[in-house]
């Protein structure tokens, strides 16, 4: 049986040690993993834990991260609870069995400390490997700071291991801005937090062997698309898991969480839609504009990246006040606009306001973004909502040194 | 809000001391974040931690500060590093040094107009004489104490003996020691 550890109501913790208690908490049986900056010290804290009896299960070792979530696959599929953590390199030589773990349906928890990819080498962070685990077929949660990230971790298990899910879950947090950031962090009791996540239920593990059955099977034509259709339902139906588990979190905690979180939107005329720690740091610009400006400005934060929440996206941006929103992309986008910005602008188009849409790449490598940029982006879209058309480019660059860059306008003749 | 940046070489200790001050002031009922800018990560290098210390929830994760207060750890940084970078007309500066404060500010052109706001404490020998080894990061605590007027010495000492707690006793004695010979000594 475990150690109980003792906890202060108020703890001052980083985003990584808030990501290490809560897997403590969860009592994972297996963790397998290769620890890389910024994530290394969660899989350091949960040996750690192991080490000196504050959890029951097992700290494996392996020799990459493509064996670390191969580990991860097999102790799922055997029948554990089961967890890693990754960032960046490491969560692209996962991406092959990333695929696989969400095809077999099992419910793993990965923290993902957000970092920029290779090349140049950088370890800060951006949203490169989040944006890299787009399509592959996982749950996606994003959180801003360190108590969110040690709450959604423990949120993570209760809606990936859901009879209904059963998909695996990441959870996001930023690198260093949010990873290697102390501040007041309001943990729950060992025994509240456990109650909260629940036994683990195994489903069709392969230890049973009372009832044998067959994980990673080959389909080709006859059956693959009824699966891939299968677990895209699964991802699209977990929408309601979620908001159910927020829910049952709010109750014991007082802490709301919502798939899109939207601050000020109200009677917005502008907004920026955003993910991260630059959330946090957009909204406090928001609220000084308002009081220094006048300027009506709203936030909109996917909370949750995938499933991508087009339905709340939407109703968040379904402001007859709002004319101009601008959405900004932590991540090199690789010759297109921002997948938010695509995303986003697909949802908005559904809206009657159907405001003019821009897009800002921002904070690549860890570049920071300050409140006083994001409030001259603010200004900027209150220019287009006055002009009542796009007057700059409508992709461009936050923070970049050198010549201007951007590109597209709109066409207006 | 009081900003603080601190000036310090990888090694001693400017994390552990931001984290420590940050684990104290949440004792209070504030709002606190400690954080740090890694240069190259090697030891000896100079980098920066930072606090920001509220009454409400901070949300502000911007790295960049316009500080109230900057601690300057180690004695060379207060030659080569930018201490007086994003100041503001009331910024005050604790800075470790063996000299006295009027040959040190002779010597820094930019806190030559900032002596009234210019403190001064020798925490390596301070940390010498109580740790037994160059751990400028909790003495530096007592002389912002004394400077800030934040808490009364005892209240914070009592406080910063729980955040030691993992320690043994010896070294939390002498860390002890350290902060009030520094909140004594600072000037």
């Amino acid at each position: 049986m475990a150690k109980e550890f003792e906890l202060n109501d108020v703890e001052v913790w980083d985003g990584n040690y808030a990501a290490s208690q809560a897997l403590r908490q969860a009592q994972i049986d297996v963790v397998a993993a290769y620890p890389i900056t910024p994530s290394t010290p969660i899989v350091e804290g949960y040996g750690a834990y192991v080490a000196n009896g504050y959890v029951d299960g097992e700290f494996v070792m392996v020799e990459s991260e493509h064996g670390a979530m191969s580990g991860c696959v097999g102790a799922a599929a055997a029948g554990g609870r089961v967890a890693t953590a990754t960032s960046s390199q490491g969560f692209a030589l996962m991406a092959e069995v990333l695929y696989q773990a969400s095809g077999m349906r099992l419910p793993i928890v990965m923290t993902v400390v957000n970092r920029a990819l290779a090349s140049p080498l950088n370890v800060r962070g951006d949203h490169s490997d989040m944006y890299l685990g787009r399509d592959s077929g996982w749950i996606q949660i994003d959180a801003f700071n360190a108590q969110e990230a040690y709450d959604l971790a423990l949120c993570a298990f209760r809606i990936g291991e859901h009879k209904d899910v059963r998909l695996p879950v990441m959870m996001h947090q930023d690198g260093f801005t949010t990873s290697h950031k102390a501040q007041n962090v309001y943990p729950l009791k060992d025994s509240v937090a456990y109650k909260f996540v629940g036994d683990f239920v195994p489903v069709d593990d392969m230890l049973d062997f009372s009832r044998p059955v067959t994980h990673g099977a080959q389909t080709e034509e006859d059956w693959h698309y009824e699966h891939k259709a299968k677990q895209h339902k699964a991802l699209m139906d977990s929408r309601t898991v979620i908001d159910d588990v927020f829910a049952e979190f709010k109750e014991i905690t007082g802490r709301e969480y919502k798939r899109v979180e939207s601050y000020m939107m109200e009677d917005a005329e502008v907004a920026l839609v955003l993910l991260g720690s630059s959330v946090e740091t957009a909204v406090l610009a928001a609220k000084q504009l308002r009081e220094e400006e006048g300027l009506k400005v709203g936030v909109v934060a996917p909370r949750c990246f995938r499933p991508f929440p087009y339905d709340l996206v939407r109703e968040a941006l379904d402001v007859p006040s709002l004319k101009s929103v601008c959405c900004l992309d932590k991540s090199a986008p690789g010759g297109a606009m921002g997948a938010l910005f695509n995303e986003v602008s697909a949802a908005a188009y559904s809206t009657k306001a159907r405001p003019m849409m821009t897009n800002y790449i921002y904070g690549l490598g860890g570049r920071d973004f300050a409140v006083d940029e994001a409030k001259r982006i603010m200004r900027e879209q209150k220019a287009h909502a006055d002009a009542g058309h796009i007057t700059t480019d409508i992709q461009q660059f936050s923070g970049l040194r050198g010549p201007k860059l951007g590109f597209f306008k709109t066409r207006r003749d | 809000m009081v900003e603080i940046r601190w000036h310090s070489r990888a090694g001693q200790g400017a994390v552990t001391g931001a984290k420590g001050l940050g684990s104290v002031v949440a004792t209070t009922g504030k709002e606190v974040q400690a954080y740090a800018l890694y240069g190259s990560a090697k030891r000896g290098a100079a980098m920066n931690a930072y606090n920001r210390i509220d009454d409400e929830i901070i949300t502000n994760q911007e790295t960049k500060m316009f500080p109230d207060y900057v601690f300057v750890i180690d004695p060379a940084l207060a030659f080569s590093d930018d201490i007086t970078k994003n100041d503001k007309p009331d910024t005050q500066y604790i800075i470790t040094t063996h000299l006295s404060k009027e040959d040190l500010i002779a010597q820094i052109p930019a806190l030559q107009d900032k002596a009234d706001r210019t403190f001064v404490v020798d925490c390596m020998q301070i940390s010498l004489d109580t740790i037994g080894r160059a751990m400028p990061n909790t003495p530096i605590l007592g002389a912002f104490m004394k400077v800030s007027k934040m808490y009364e010495l005892d209240f914070f000492l009592d406080n910063m003996k729980k955040v030691l707690e993992k320690f043994p006793q010896k070294i939390i004695d002498a860390n002890m020691d350290a902060i009030t010979r520094a909140y004594n000594e600072v000037k």
